[in-house]
């Protein structure tokens, strides 16, 4: 490649690098979801305004994974596009992580504590 | 990929690998920063993992209940939201040139993610006061932990702000100056993400349990 081309795509590389240009609208949009799916947790948790904590956990986590997708969408600007794809790679790899070392975690863990006796149970079986 | 072969003084062919696509400065900055803020999600994750895992261990001490006042959590989280929004006008105005507005998009956001570290340090503040330090129980030193990480991302956030407003002010709105705030709007709005997690898994299921 000779040094004209190079010059030419310095120039113009900031139209062509795959971002999504950011519009208040989006923002707004991103601004306004972000704060209703806020607010609703919040209430549901202060209030008590579902009868069971389980319906209740479950409503809000919901809310919070919705949530995580908005921001995305609105403010981190993710989309299938950006850098031919690469960042949505890199997304996906990192929850399948986060996925595996959560749950991995979690159900390793709760299965240690269901199966180990407390100590003073332990003595009395020797 | 071409490997050009080059004589030398003495004689000697030199190996070297051609690089046959040149790209120009910062091209590949913003997918590099995306896989570091990714990273640093993977450092969130085994947070949030030991917070699961040890959230219910009060050892006889206070639990979530006795701790957490949800008014001040919720007033913090729409700190941290409005210091969203107002860091994302910074970046509209950025694009239409306006570097007044900017900084003043900035330095509004920048007070907001002050304000948010402030109520946090009050917050941390009043738990120690009242014996729930971190050594406490195994539930306080994952608090501490999983909290304080993200307060200390915060506030490294607000120091980059700080310098680039500084940039900014030094050498106006220039390419190099539009990349770094681009990289700081995606810590920034990453941040948020983060405190998402923290408000629903560690305050909101912490007082419902």
């Amino acid at each position: 490649m000779n040094t004209d081309t190079h010059a030419a795509h310095a120039g113009d590389h900031h139209h062509d690098d795959g971002h999504a240009h950011s519009t208040f609208s989006g923002y707004m949009l991103g601004f306004v979801l972000s704060v209703v799916l806020t607010a609703i947790p919040f209430w549901l948790v202060m209030g008590g305004a579902l009868p069971s904590k389980q319906i209740t956990a479950l409503v809000i986590m919901a809310f919070a994974v919705v949530q995580i997708v908005v921001h995305m969408i609105y403010f981190l600007h993710m989309s299938p596009k950006s850098e031919n794809g690469w960042t949505m790679m890199a997304l996906i790899f990192t929850i399948v992580m986060v996925v595996i070392a959560l749950s991995g975690s979690l159900w390793v863990m709760n299965h240690l504590n269901s199966n180990m006796m407390p100590m003073h149970e332990m003595t009395g079986m020797k | 990929m071409t490997v050009a072969v080059n004589p030398s003084t003495t004689g000697e062919p030199v190996f070297y690998v051609a690089d046959e696509h040149p790209h120009p400065e910062g091209y590949s900055t913003s997918l590099g920063f995306w896989i570091y803020l990714m990273s640093d999600c993977l450092i969130f994750a085994m947070l949030f993992a030991a917070f699961g895992v040890l959230g219910a261990n009060y050892a006889a001490g206070p639990a979530p209940k006795d701790l957490f006042d949800l008014d001040l959590v919720a007033v913090n989280t729409s700190m941290l939201l409005l210091s969203s929004i107002t860091y994302g006008f910074a970046m509209l105005t950025m694009q239409q040139n306006k570097v007044g507005q900017t900084q003043m998009w900035l330095a509004i956001t920048g007070l907001f993610g002050l304000a948010f570290i402030s109520i946090e340090l009050t917050e941390f503040a009043h738990m120690i006061h009242e014996g729930a330090t971190p050594q406490r129980s195994a539930f306080l030193s994952a608090f501490f932990t999983l909290v304080g990480t993200h307060g200390l991302h915060v506030s490294c956030g607000l120091i980059w702000l700080v310098t680039l407003m500084v940039q900014v002010g030094k050498f106006g709105l220039i390419e190099a100056n539009r990349r770094r705030l681009m990289c700081l709007s995606m810590f920034w709005h990453f941040l948020d993400v983060v405190w998402i997690g923290v408000f629903t898994f560690v305050y909101l299921l912490g007082v419902l349990r």
